[in-house]
Formats: structure tokens, C-alpha cells, sequence
């Protein structure tokens, strides 16, 4: 009797234990994948992990990564988000235009953020309110917003040399460059936002069971407005923090194919496609995982074509562990 | 000698389905059922919701395999089970209620989907469609094997749905309520082919809830009640109240509890409902609901109570109809504004339209009042919610590791008072619970039995829909019987006079019309 119950006993810490572990492993998620990536490099090439490179890698991401935190929103609703690219190039447009306005050029700012966050409005009222399905609806804006970046500046590139804010892209605060600390204050107000504000249970909620969220009086119409115009918002301030460090903007180059950057930076961090399930922390790592590849792989020496190709293959397979690791957790 | 026996002399059975048991991890399905049935005849199987008529036909078509020691028998030999593709190899063929036809086919195409006639590997559409104009024919109805199904009727659909059967050569073809959605003459056109079919020695077994359909079409009714087999009627022997008592008979355990005490003369109205209609199913649907009462809303499934329910609560859109609410016009357009005015609804299908399962135990008990709760800025007051959910999972022994532990680690008892407890806090004044036991384990059940007697007991006014006889006897004060998307009629217990579950179930067959 004694003997058994001892048994139990241990097996029952024996359980606790590992479950703590596990718990503790998916709290991480792909921290270990980014640490590895990292140490990987620098065995390659010792410059990799010095603080000139390391910030050159922050600062490679930090565009990305605020896209990708609004893309994290938008995804944890279920949705997605395809016009951010497109809105960036039509945002750091706009900035510049404004910018070369004598005596008025900060103005750029406000103007680019508010332009981005019109665009992003009026996906979410498409979406919201007339319900067509959030990969078509940001399909058509992604061509029709690429369109509109093309048709401010005349279809040219457009410069301003003197551009007023051109510390953003370019100066830096306590030796840290204001790309990254946009980044990361981005980060910071999202996760504020997703895990500490009524709003964001909110947007859990419906992504987890929309028409649940619906039954427990939710207002969930209001719920996607506000994730696509945060989408919308943070991509206009890409174009900002683009067109800062460029001095110019091209509507027809500009922002080329960076949605797919941001949804894999949010997938890689570990954001359920179908909803209700992430956090801003992983789209973070994730945003991260991609910087230090690109940053990497051109330190190892490897070609423009295999870049890519590895680039790719490294997404899927982190991911494919990824949902092992989750399915191997469900069934114990 | 009976005439059941002189019947069976006369016969050979086609099918036997012998000691047949199935169990689904704890739960029993079927227990011991055995059912004979004869070439040419139509049997008809009936019971209530739940009773295990759709699990044994899912037995005879092979979708499942029953457990051990249960067999079939073909024409007395037996055959594999759990097998779809040999069940339909020796002729069974189910027709499902939802019926599962490509719409932009033609008729012939579907009718032999999966199986067509081939030449050289190529479709043969010459006899694609001449095998299926002589089925049709076969039938005697009046539809080209080259139209597209999708420009058919309902009813005709069903019959090819049929004539997909007899195209497999099925011998016994299980219907499972085809008339629902059919209108009156697509149903006397689908009798007319029954009689054909069985003319040419193909043996039905119809599943039907509908008396007079089964009085009109039976050789032979079968009842099955709680997963076990009740006995088997002949034509003669057949009427209303044997039928009725056959499929209910059972008595009252001991766990339901009826303390609150009963509105009196005083009682005053809650909710008011009048004239509810949503233009499809429902019409017109008018009720009173008392303060501290519990009303049952009884009824077959597709009757219209969870319409009623979901109207009621603004989940869907009505197109005619007003409510009270402590005698004040309320207007009430989504489930937030029922909310906000005291109505709340528990839905019957918990890990669809209730929970978030990857959410917290809290959070889910919490959702509902996160606005209320708010704190400046929008912030989320979690030590409120803590103190919520602690109380909560106290107040009705929720069964769990954690309050932070995600609502689908819980067992379905669990689940339902995590609802429970959401639509608690949202202190309504009038409760709809929609099947607040389906899927719920013995001991939840009593407890959700209890709690619902003592929100009664505090004058909240409670609607409950129950597909479960005796819970409605059990635990309702006053029975509303829905038929056809109609009130049909009210069962009340008067003094020393239990609720009648006979009385409920003439009412929701249509047999009290007999």
C-alpha cells in the first residue's frame, strides 16, 4: 500500500516536471532556433556576433518587425494582411512629398502614418462590414495600393536630400539606432495592448471562435476594423522609417513582396494561421530569425540564389518542428 | 398462431441484426439491439432523440463496427461488419438526411458517382445515361437522367439519392426522416415510390418521427429507447398511445430537483414574446415567461426551438415579432443588446459557438464582462477577474488544475459550467438554456439540475430546451411543445398532477391530432 502510493507519488512529480519543462519550452518557442542560427554564423564567420554587425541586424529588421506586429494582430483574428508592402511604398511616398514642403516637412510623418492607416480602415471595413474574405479583399489592395504609390510620384523616384527626419533612418540614440527603438517600442505597446487591455482579449477571442465571440456579445466588426487599421498604421510608419533611411521612395519598387517577409515572421513565431493562438514576442524572434539568415548567409559568402532557397527551406522546417513539438505537448 | 408468426412463415427475413452493442469509450450506444426485417416490407424504427436508431443504422451501413458478439445477417448468413464498401456489396444503402449529391452533375453522373460503367477505361456516357433512364423509369418519375441536379427540387434530389441506391442493386434501403424537407406532394410522390420499391421485394427501414406517415407506410414498427431495443409492433397492433408509452416509458430517477417553489397566482411576467417569425421556419411564436419559473421548450430536432431560442436572444434576424421585458418594449438586434438587457443564452453546441478553447478558464468566464470590468484606458482588471473565476469555479465545483488551464483541457461537465458561469456573471434576468445537459456526464448533470432550481428559486426566469423527456418532466414547471416550427400546445401539471410525458410527446409527433 505504502509502496504504491510512493509510486504514484513520483510518478506524479515525474509528471509535473515534465510538464513545467515543456511549458517552459513553449514559452520560448523558437528562441533556441534563433540562438542556434546565431552561434551556427559564428562559427562560419567570427565577425558575425560583433556589436558593429549585430546592430546592422537589428537595424535590417526593425522595418520588417513593425510590420510584422501588425500583421500579428491581423492574423491573430484569422485573417491576413497582403497590402502591407503596398501601403509602405504609397506611405514613404507620401512622406517624401511632404517633406520637400519648405518649413513644413515633418509634416511627412503624420501624413505618411495616417495615409497607412486609411488604407488599413478600409480593408477592415471591407472585411468587417461587407464580410468578403480578408485574403481578397488585401489581395485587391495590394495592387490597387501599389497603383496609388506609383501614381503620387508620376511613376518616378522621388528625393529629398534634405530630408527633416532623416534621423530616423539614419541617427541613432544613446548609440542605438531610432530604427530599433521604433521596433522594439512597437513591440512593447502591441504586446501592452494584446495581453493587458480588454481590446486585445478581444481580438483572442474572436480569432479563437468568431461566432462564439459574436454569442458572448462581443463586438467583433469593430474587433477586425481595429486590427486591419493597426495594419494599415504600422505599415504607413514603415514608409516613414523607410523613406528616412533612403533619402527617396519608388512606388513601384518599394516594399516589393515585404508582406511575405512580415506573415513569416509572424508564422515563425509561432502564430496559429487559423487565429487565437500567438503572442508579439514570437513574431519578434521571428522577425529576428529572418535578419540574422539574410545577414548570415551573406557573411558565409553563400550566392543571391541560394540565399533564397535556404532562406525558404529553413521557414518551412522551422515551422514543421514547430507543430510537432505542439502535437508531441497535445498528446501527452 | 400470431399473426406476426404467420407473417414471418410467410417471409423470409432479408436482414437480421442480431445482439448488437456499441460503446463508444465510457459511453453505451447500443445495448443487445436485434432487428428483423423482411423482404418487401417497410419497417418503420422509431424513438426519441437519442435513442440509438441513427448509431444502429450506422452499424448496418458499416460506418461503424459494433462490438463483440454483435452480427448481420444476409438472407442467413452473415457478413463482415464495419465494412461500408461490402455492406453496400450486399445491397444496403443508406439514404442520409442531408443529402449528399454534386449539384453540378447530371443526374446519370451522380447516379452511378464513383461507380460508373466503363469502356476502354473511358466513361461510357451512352450507358451512363441509358442505365439511368432505366432506373428512373423503374421509379416512375418524371425527370431527364441528363438534367443538372442542381435545377432538381429537394424531393426530387432524394429520389435520386434513391435511384443512386438501386443502381448498386440495393435490397434493403434505410431512410433516415426523408420527408422533412420535402413539400406535401413531393412526400405523396416519394409514398408512391416506396410502394413500387417494395412491390419489387426491396425491404425500407424508415426512420420517422412523423405518427402519420408511419401509421400510413408500416408493416412493422420497431421502437428503440436508451440505447436498448423496446419491441416490435405489427400493423394491426399499431396505435397512438402504446407507440407513445413504448418510447418514453421509463421512470423518473431520483437526481432531478424541483425545490423552487412554483410561481403562484401572483406571479408576474418576465419575458413576453409575441408573434416571433424569421420568415423560414418559424411562425408566429408566442409565450409568456414567468419571474422564478422553469419553462421547458420541448420538441422534436428541426422543430424550431433553437430558432426561437437564437431569435429571441438577437443571434439571428427576425422578420416579425415583439418582446417585453418586465412589461417594457425591449428591441433587441444582436446578442449584445439581449445581454445588456438582462437575456442571456447558453448555446447548445458548446465547442462551436461557446467556448474558446485555447483560451483560460478565466478568460472565458470572464468574457462577457471585460467592459464592465475594464479599468481607464481600456486595461484589463485581472485581479477582479481572478477573484471572478475563483468564485465561480467554487460556486459550481469546477473540476480543474488551474484557473489559467485552457477551457479545452476540460471534460465536457466542466466546459458547460464554464459557460454557465459566463452567462452567470452577466446577472440576467432571464436565462435560455439550450440542451444544458447534452454530452454532460451523470454527476454534472445533477449539479447543473441543481443550479438551475436554485437561479428559479431567486426569481431569474429560466427557458430551458430539452430533447431529454424526463429532464423536462424532472426539473420544468410548465412544458411548451414545439411542432413544425409552431407552438403546438402546453403542458401544464396541475394540482398532484405530474407533467405527462405522453402529453408531450402526442404534441410534438402531431399524434394528439389522430
Amino acid at each position: 500500500m505504502t509502496d504504491s502510493s510512493t509510486v504514484t507519488t513520483t510518478a506524479d512529480q515525474a509528471a509535473v516536471r515534465s510538464r513545467r519543462l515543456r511549458t517552459a519550452f513553449a514559452a520560448l518557442g523558437m528562441l533556441p532556433v534563433l540562438v542556434l542560427l546565431a552561434v551556427g554564423f559564428q562559427l562560419i564567420n567570427p565577425r558575425f556576433l560583433t556589436s558593429t554587425n549585430l546592430l546592422i541586424v537589428t537595424q535590417q529588421s526593425s522595418i520588417n518587425i513593425v510590420l510584422a506586429a501588425g500583421m500579428t494582430f491581423v492574423i491573430l483574428t484569422g485573417g491576413i494582411d497582403l497590402s502591407v508592402g503596398s501601403i509602405l511604398a504609397a506611405s514613404a511616398m507620401v512622406a517624401v512629398l511632404v517633406s520637400l514642403v519648405p518649413d513644413w516637412g515633418m509634416l511627412g510623418i503624420p501624413a505618411a502614418i495616417l495615409l497607412g492607416l486609411g488604407f488599413g480602415v478600409v480593408n477592415g471595413l471591407l472585411v468587417a462590414y461587407i464580410r468578403l474574405p480578408p485574403f481578397i479583399v488585401t489581395l485587391g489592395s495590394l495592387t490597387a495600393v501599389r497603383g496609388v504609390a506609383r501614381l503620387l510620384g508620376e511613376d518616378t523616384t522621388v528625393f529629398n536630400s534634405d530630408l527633416p527626419f532623416d534621423f530616423i533612418g539614419n541617427g541613432s540614440l544613446l548609440g542605438i539606432p531610432w530604427l530599433v527603438i521604433i521596433a522594439l517600442t512597437v513591440v512593447v505597446v502591441s504586446w501592452l495592448v494584446l495581453k493587458r487591455t480588454v481590446l486585445g482579449t478581444w481580438i483572442y477571442a474572436v480569432g479563437g471562435n468568431a461566432e462564439a465571440a459574436r454569442l458572448t456579445g462581443i463586438k467583433v466588426p469593430l474587433v477586425l476594423l481595429f486590427v486591419y487599421g493597426v495594419s494599415g498604421l504600422l505599415a504607413g510608419l514603415g514608409g516613414v522609417m523607410s523613406a528616412a533611411r533612403l533619402y527617396a521612395a519608388n512606388g513601384l519598387q518599394l516594399g516589393q513582396s515585404y508582406e511575405l517577409d512580415a506573415i513569416a515572421a509572424v508564422i515563425l513565431g509561432g502564430t496559429s494561421f487559423v487565429g487565437g493562438v500567438g503572442s508579439i514576442w514570437g513574431t519578434l524572434i521571428g522577425g529576428l530569425i529572418i535578419a540574422v539568415l539574410s545577414n548570415g548567409l551573406i557573411l558565409a559568402g553563400v550566392s543571391d540564389i541560394w540565399q533564397y532557397i535556404i532562406k525558404g527551406l529553413v521557414i518551412i522546417v522551422a515551422v514543421a518542428l514547430d507543430r510537432y513539438r505542439l502535437q508531441a505537448g497535445a498528446r501527452t | 398462431m400470431t399473426a406476426a408468426a404467420r407473417a414471418e412463415a410467410a417471409q423470409r427475413p432479408v436482414l437480421e441484426m442480431r445482439h448488437i452493442s456499441k460503446t463508444f469509450g465510457p459511453i453505451r450506444a447500443l445495448q443487445d439491439v436485434s432487428l428483423t426485417v423482411n423482404a418487401g416490407e417497410l419497417h418503420a424504427l422509431m424513438g426519441e432523440n437519442g435513442a440509438g436508431k441513427s448509431t444502429l443504422m450506422k452499424v448496418l451501413s458499416g460506418a461503424y463496427r459494433p462490438d463483440a458478439g454483435g452480427e448481420i445477417l444476409i438472407d442467413g448468413a452473415t457478413i463482415a461488419t464495419g465494412d461500408p464498401i461490402k455492406a453496400r456489396a450486399h445491397g444496403i444503402a443508406v439514404i442520409y438526411q442531408e443529402l449528399s449529391l454534386a449539384p453540378n452533375l447530371t443526374v446519370a453522373q451522380n447516379i452511378f458517382l464513383g461507380n460508373e460503367p466503363r469502356r476502354f477505361g473511358i466513361v461510357d456516357r451512352d450507358q451512363c445515361n441509358r442505365r439511368a433512364r432505366q432506373i428512373i423509369e423503374r421509379l416512375g418519375v418524371s425527370f431527364s437522367a441528363r438534367a443538372l441536379v442542381s435545377s432538381l427540387s429537394l424531393g426530387e434530389r432524394q429520389l435520386v439519392e434513391i435511384a443512386r441506391a438501386l443502381s448498386t442493386s440495393a435490397r434493403i434501403i434505410v431512410m433516415d426522416e426523408p420527408t422533412t424537407s420535402l413539400t406535401s406532394r413531393e412526400t405523396d410522390r416519394l409514398f408512391e415510390v416506396i410502394a413500387t420499391l417494395k412491390a419489387q421485394g426491396i425491404a425500407i427501414i424508415y426512420i420517422s418521427h412523423r405518427m402519420e406517415e408511419v401509421y400510413q407506410l408500416a408493416d412493422r414498427v420497431s421502437v428503440l429507447r436508451d440505447s436498448g431495443y423496446v419491441g416490435t409492433l405489427d400493423r394491426a397492433d399499431l396505435n397512438a398511445s402504446r407507440l407513445v408509452s413504448m418510447m418514453v416509458g421509463r421512470d423518473l430517477s431520483a437526481f432531478y430537483k424541483k425545490d423552487h417553489r412554483p410561481p403562484d397566482s401572483k406571479r408576474q411576467v418576465a419575458l413576453s414574446v409575441r408573434g416571433m417569425s424569421d420568415g423560414r421556419l418559424l411562425k408566429d411564436c408566442s409565450f409568456d415567461l414567468y419571474h422564478g419559473e422553469v419553462l421547458a421548450l420541448a420538441g422534436l430536432v428541426g422543430s424550431g426551438r433553437t430558432e426561437l431560442a437564437r431569435l429571441i436572444f438577437g443571434a439571428d434576424r427576425r422578420s416579425a415579432g415583439k418582446l417585453e421585458l418586465d412589461g417594457r418594449p425591449i428591441v433587441i438586434a444582436s446578442p449584445r443588446e439581449a445581454l445588456e438587457a438582462g437575456i442571456a443564452y447558453l448555446t447548445e453546441d458548446r465547442k462551436e459557438l461557446g467556448l474558446f478553447l485555447d483560451m483560460s478558464i478565466s478568460d472565458n468566464i470572464n468574457m462577457g464582462v471585460l467592459a464592465r470590468d475594464s479599468r481607464a484606458g481600456g486595461f484589463r482588471d485581472f485581479a477582479n477577474a481572478e477573484r471572478r473565476a475563483a468564485k465561480a469555479i467554487a460556486d459550481l465545483s469546477i473540476r480543474a488544475r488551474s484557473a489559467q488551464a485552457n477551457a479545452g483541457s476540460l471534460s465536457g461537465g466542466n466546459q458547460q459550467k464554464v459557460l454557465l458561469a459566463r452567462l452567470l456573471e452577466t446577472e440576467p434576468k432571464v436565462v435560455i438554456l439550450d440542451e444544458p445537459t447534452r454530452g454532460v456526464d451523470v454527476g454534472a448533470k445533477s449539479e447543473i439540475y441543481r443550479l438551475i432550481d436554485s437561479l428559479a428559486g431567486r426569481g431569474i426566469a429560466i427557458l430551458m430546451i430539452s430533447s431529454e423527456l424526463p429532464e423536462v418532466i424532472g426539473i420544468a414547471d410548465r412544458v411548451l411543445v414545439m411542432r413544425d416550427g409552431a407552438i403546438a400546445g402546453e403542458v401544464t401539471a396541475s394540482e398532484g398532477v405530474p407533467l405527462r410525458q405522453e402529453a408531450i410527446m402526442e404534441l410534438a409527433t402531431g399524434a394528439a391530432q389522430r
